[in-house]
């Protein structure tokens, strides 16, 4: 299979904090990653660097063999100029931990903006993209309602729909249900179980364990701005090699 | 909340007497309500008794054609003043917001200026500017001009007096949008950029709608303070409402009469003016119970 995204050694610093120290990673065409690991490990921080709404101080991401953010000439890196980087973005789904929909537009408003307005799509087209994704969340009845007026889960489920809109080759998920009371947790994972079944390529950072062993074909743990180790799920989850593994995971089960 | 207890509910109505329940008496605000009605009743029969008042005056101004003229003119000073000022405000506020220090700088000089001396002022330095300034020259700057032009033909009163007011309006507009953007959730900001939606639509289709909820009751008062502030204009001889009823009192000698006319359509503009805000608000409003 193809790789779909690629870090290469990427540094990250807030002020005197290191946040990312080196991370590498890959991620194929379909693949589901779950990203775990204590808070203030670097995780949220990776995810952004991903689309770019953090800047990379060193290192390289890729999206299909694309460098994201900066053209490569020879051995310099010149940054794009913000159309380049707004298109760029278009080819990732990003679901935020608070939802973060537009509360002034209806559903169906949310859903179309980006393909309306990033992707300049004809309205008939977004129109008839828009109905499928709705339903596909399982939320069709609600087109017309104001985000306001629904639950978490079903706030969470637009957004998903407003990610898939963009037909992005990958979708980022930045603790999808963490924001959620507990008994709406299931339906969001439920679409992005049914999402994952489907090819959706998947960058997970959740502290669903559960779900992690049921849909992640790696599970990643990150510490202290570093992976320290990934694998399929059994491995990480039940025989972890890490000592710090295993302590978190011994503490969230 | 419990099962046990809604059970029981039936059992009470059942073992005792219904309840009545008798309010609280306030005997203050019944003596504060008849005061009030008082005050209002001696009011409202000395505006009816009193002939000084001159009411059928009042009546006969409030229609004539020279105050309707200046009427319509503290209406356009009002628009220019309103539109130019919140256009160039949003300007402002968005250097003020800019990255770039320099712009930001500027932003925030001008707010301070234009904000710290008194409208009046700004007014006469304006009508004045040809003191200064006899001609101004447009060209390439510190190179060769194409044309010049008189001040006093460019900046007549009527412009002088519209762009101080609009000037002077900006500075306040600035800082009104400018805590209007600040009151928008940075991940409103943060999710449309992570949409790839353009700049320029991001701020004008996800960020100003929001923000207008918190720029609107702002902007209102700002606007029904600057109908009332037109009439600092007639220091400039403009036939503005406040203006025209002193020409007409100091021809005629009705002083209360026509400052009433004057009172009246104040109170008109502004309570037209409010209505307007009440819907503006409510179409912001939209999606938030």
């Amino acid at each position: 299979m193809t790789t779909m995204v690629e870090l290469r050694n990427v540094h990250k610093s807030f002020g005197p904090l290191h946040v990312l120290r080196g991370v590498s990673l890959s991620v194929r065409r379909g693949e589901v990653a779950v990203i775990l690991g204590p808070s203030g490990s670097g995780k949220s921080t990776l995810l952004r660097t991903i689309n770019h709404l953090e800047k990379v101080e060193s290192g390289t991401v890729e999206i299909e063999g694309e460098l994201l953010g900066y053209r490569r000439s020879g051995d310099r890196l010149h940054e794009l100029h913000e159309r380049e980087i707004l298109r760029q973005r278009t080819k990732i789904g990003f679901v935020f931990q608070n939802f973060n929909l537009f509360p002034h537009l209806t559903v169906r408003q949310n859903v179309a903006e980006a393909p309306l307005s990033a992707q300049k799509r004809p309205k008939a087209e977004v129109d008839a993209l828009v109905t499928r994704l709705l339903d596909r969340v399982g939320l069709a009845e609600k087109a017309d309602a104001y985000p306001r007026t629904l639950s978490g889960g079903q706030q969470q489920r637009v957004a998903i729909a407003r990610a898939l809109a963009l037909e992005p080759k990958v979708v980022l998920f930045d603790e999808p249900t963490s924001a959620l009371d507990p008994e709406l947790v299931g339906e969001v994972l439920e679409v992005m179980k049914d999402l994952a079944r489907t090819g959706t390529t998947m960058l997970v950072v959740t502290h669903e364990i559960s779900f992690a062993r049921e849909v992640a074909d790696t599970v990643v743990f990150m510490d202290a701005g570093q992976i320290l180790e990934q694998g399929p799920p059994p491995q990480v989850l039940d025989s972890p090699r890490h000592e710090r593994t295993r302590a978190f995971i011994g503490k969230v089960l | 909340m419990t099962l046990s207890g809604t059970q029981a509910a039936p059992a009470v109505q059942r073992d005792e007497p219904s309840l009545r329940v008798v309010p609280t008496r306030h005997p203050l605000r019944w003596a504060a309500t008849a005061l009030a009605l008082l005050l209002l009743a001696m009011a409202a029969n000395s505006l009816a008794t009193n002939p000084a008042w001159e009411w059928e005056v009042v009546g006969e101004y409030l229609f004539a054609p020279s105050v309707l003229r200046s009427l319509v003119l503290t209406m356009e000073l009002t628009a220019l003043g309103i539109v130019l000022g919140f256009a160039l405000g949003t300007v402002l506020a968005l250097m003020r917001l800019s990255r770039n220090r320099l712009l930001s700088s500027v932003a925030w000089a001008y707010v301070w200026l234009f904000r710290s001396v008194p409208l009046i002022l700004q007014l006469l330095f304006w009508y004045n500017l040809a003191l200064l300034y006899p001609r101004l020259s447009f060209g390439v700057p510190f190179g060769p001009g194409f044309f010049d032009i008189g001040t006093m033909d460019l900046i007549g009163p009527l412009t002088a007096a519209a762009l101080g007011l609009a000037l002077h309006q900006a500075a306040y507009a600035a800082e009104i949008v400018r805590g209007g953007l600040l009151s928008v959730d940075p991940g409103q900001r943060e999710a449309a950029a992570a949409l790839g939606i353009p700049r320029a639509r991001r701020l004008f289709r996800i960020i100003l709608p929001q923000a207008m909820r918190t720029i609107v009751p702002n902007a209102g008062n700002e606007i029904i303070g600057l109908v009332k502030g037109t009439s600092v204009v007639y220091i400039m001889a403009l036939p503005e409402l406040f203006y025209q009823v002193q020409v007409i009192y100091m021809r005629n000698g009705r002083v209360m009469a026509l400052l009433l006319v004057a009172a009246v359509w104040y109170l008109v503009l502004t309570t037209a003016l409010s209505v307007v805000q009440y819907y503006v608000e409510r179409h912001y409003g939209r999606g938030r119970s």
